[in-house]
């Protein structure tokens, strides 16, 4: 161990020692933070507080790939593990592929993902390493989609961090990208996707 | 009187940098009150108990810290300890050349700014891009942030154009559209040809050691979806206890920043990526910085390591919304920056002693801050410490008080000197020879003297 490292912890100490008491851990209830919605079923919850954070609701297959088809994209992604389920269905003038080349990083115009869950108090996305090991899917092409199992969708924020998968990586994506950096304006679409569309399917 | 530092700044501000601010504060404020009073009955309990989680946190480091380091280690992190800004450049650097990193990507950190990290790789023939857009503005004008979460918040949109033009990013446009997408392309290439990332961190959870960091651009998320190491820097103070406290943290950041319900990427990050994963670091490292925050903890402003760095004092802070964030010559603006300033300098201390008194102490600060930080009371501890230490920097626009409280704490002047305050009541003010005074008295007249009333009184009240 570093010398460092004796001499800050050694500081930490000696800054500590002449406080007569310390403040205690509160205790304190994760009801308090998400009052208010506790009628709606999470699902219903979850697309319509989704919608708020400009996310695109799709309900069923046959929406998801009308509104493909109504994009007009010439190039996409899909899950190699989602893809028995959908080949077949996407436009046909549609390139869809299950890898992601780098080189070609700019031609995909969206990705369809698995996500791991979803959170309806904030409109949610949650993505793991496990179940989106390609990050770069969920991010470079303009739009995204997220498959979400419709059992996974946590009530809360604090019911997500209780239910934390063991992941190396965990992502929540609560909305498109976006930024008001210049002059207050909100511009969607910086870094990530322009369009974050999500589609709550029967758990498979 | 001489003026302050920052009243001179500000009365050569150019109006339209002023107005901008000012305009982008006061939105920012608005919608983060609706926001709040629109989804919490209790924003204010849920304020004061973020602020005792912080505070607990802050004065149990001697037990959370070695707890921390354990966690990351078991995640297969490594960890670093830095004492000074330039121990954590100096390490930053060999973990870099150790691996040979040529190209770096850096997701908005304020202690990046703080230890003047960029500069000094630079120096090193390392390329260090910032990848928020505020921030690689910022960078490619060389210029500075003049706000915690919106760096060119003093910059207008032709300024933008200007610049995206002089680097050679197409020709000049003022579309904030067209604006966003040219550097959305640039940086891509920057992503995906750098060899590491250099983050910062929000949170690191004791509990899960897990490595917090929201964005709402994505740009941390897309420099760790590409780089192959991962580097954090992360301030001393940044623990929360427990996975739980996030929900209440991460929600109060939000709101608190930018009004959002959450920040859009919140990435929790334990450690390299698996093995037999495609995208992600393998590797991750983390590096521990003080630069003076043992030093906050041991005085009586400790409070102010609870700050999460949400901007919300700005925003609300009628000295910075007139004065804009560059008034305050280093890193942190406004009232949270008066605080830390002074204290991050260190021996330098007196350079930086006019700052805790750009404040009206109105409070606002306080009220608003998602940790409780009694901002105010900070300031006047640090007012006094100025007065002991802090040189001609603390004592510009303060009246001299030394004759007054030489005479106060003398009983026999003090009463000499309430009989003969009588003779004001003589002096023909009108005609005194201080210019100053005669523009006074020239619509006012001085009440009539009553010096002495108390005592007098005092002495012959009745006992009861
Ligand atoms: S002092 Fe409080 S309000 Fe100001 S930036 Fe820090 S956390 Fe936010």
């Amino acid at each position: 161990m570093s010398e460092e490292r004796d001499e800050i912890f050694a500081r930490v100490r000696r800054a500590l020692a002449p406080l007569p008491v310390r403040t205690a851990l509160p205790d304190w209830d994760p009801a308090r933070i998400a009052p208010g919605f506790a009628a709606a079923d999470s699902c219903t919850l979850f697309v319509e507080r989704f919608r708020e954070v400009g996310g695109v609701p799709l309900s069923s297959r046959q929406g998801l790939m009308a509104w493909l088809a109504g994009k007009g994209w010439a190039c996409g992604y899909c899950d190699p593990g989602l893809w028995p389920e959908l080949r077949g269905h996407f436009p046909p003038q549609m390139e869809v592929s299950t890898s992601l080349r780098r080189a070609r990083i700019d031609d995909y115009a969206f990705a369809i993902t698995v996500a791991s869950g979803a959170i309806a108090e904030t409109g949610t996305v949650i993505l793991t390493d496990r179940d989106t090991p390609v990050r770069l899917a969920a991010l470079a092409p303009w739009a995204h989609v997220a498959v979400i199992p419709r059992s996974r969708i946590h009530r809360s924020i604090a019911c997500a961090l209780g239910a934390m998968p063991d992941d190396p990586n965990i992502v929540w994506v609560t909305g498109p990208s976006k930024t008001a950096d210049i002059e207050g304006i909100l511009i969607e679409g910086v870094h990530g996707p322009g369009i974050q569309a999500a589609w709550v399917a029967d758990d498979r | 009187m001489k003026e302050q530092p920052i009243d001179r700044f500000a009365a050569e501000l150019e109006a339209s940098r002023r107005s901008a601010v000012y305009e982008g504060t006061k939105a920012t404020h608005e919608k983060r009150t609706r926001h709040l009073a629109a989804r919490f009955a209790e924003a204010d309990v849920l304020r004061r108990t973020a602020g005792e989680i912080k505070q607990h946190v802050v004065e149990h480091l001697d037990r959370y810290l070695p707890e921390v380091e354990v966690k990351l280690r078991q995640h297969g992190v490594g960890v670093h300890w830095c004492s000074t800004a330039d121990s954590a450049c100096a390490t930053v650097l060999r973990i870099l050349q150790a691996r040979g990193v040529r190209r770096l990507v850096k997701a908005k950190t304020m202690l990046g700014e703080e230890i003047g990290l960029a500069g000094y790789l630079e120096r090193h023939g390392i390329e260090s891009v910032e990848t928020d857009l505020g921030e690689f503005i910022v960078q490619v004008d060389r210029d500075h942030p003049s706000h915690i979460v919106r760096p060119i918040i003093h910059k207008s949109r032709r300024e933008v154009a200007t610049t995206l033009e002089r680097i050679g990013l197409g020709t000049y446009d003022d579309d904030p559209s067209t604006i966003t997408q040219r550097i959305r392309s640039h940086l891509r290439g920057k992503y995906l040809a750098a060899d590491a990332a250099l983050t910062g961190a929000n949170f690191i959870s004791v509990e899960s050691g897990r490595v917090v960091i929201v964005t709402n651009e994505g740009n941390s998320r897309f420099c760790l979806a590409a780089a192959r190491l991962h580097l954090v820097l992360v301030g001393i103070e940044k623990l929360v206890p427990r996975d739980r406290d996030l929900a209440l943290l991460l929600n109060l950041l939000a709101r608190s920043a930018t009004a959002q319900p959450l920040t859009v990427y919140t990435e929790f990050v334990a450690g390299p990526r698996a093995s037999g994963q495609a995208d992600g670091p393998d590797e991750m490292e983390v590096v521990f910085v003080d630069n003076g925050r043992t030093e906050m903890l041991a005085s009586d402003c400790r409070d102010i390591l609870r700050c999460i760095r949400c901007g919300a004092c700005l925003n609300v802070c009628p000295v910075y919304r007139q004065a804009t964030g560059h008034a305050y010559r280093s890193v942190y603006p406004g009232p949270v920056g008066a605080v830390l300033s002074p204290l991050l300098a260190g021996s330098r201390f007196p350079e930086w002693a006019d700052l805790p008194k750009a404040s009206s102490l109105c409070g606002a600060c306080n009220e608003v801050c998602p940790v409780d930080i009694p901002i105010p009371d900070l300031l006047l501890r640090l007012r006094a410490r100025g007065k002991q230490e802090g040189g001609p920097q603390a004592r510009i626009g303060t009246l001299p008080m030394g004759l007054w409280s030489w005479i106060a704490a003398r009983p026999e002047l003090w009463r000499a000197a309430l009989r003969a305050g009588a003779a004001l009541d003589l002096l023909p003010l009108r005609l005194a020879p201080v210019p100053a005074l005669r523009a006074w008295s020239k619509d006012r007249d001085l009440p009539a003297w009553r010096g002495g009333a108390f005592r007098r009184w005092f002495r012959h009240r009745s006992r009861l």
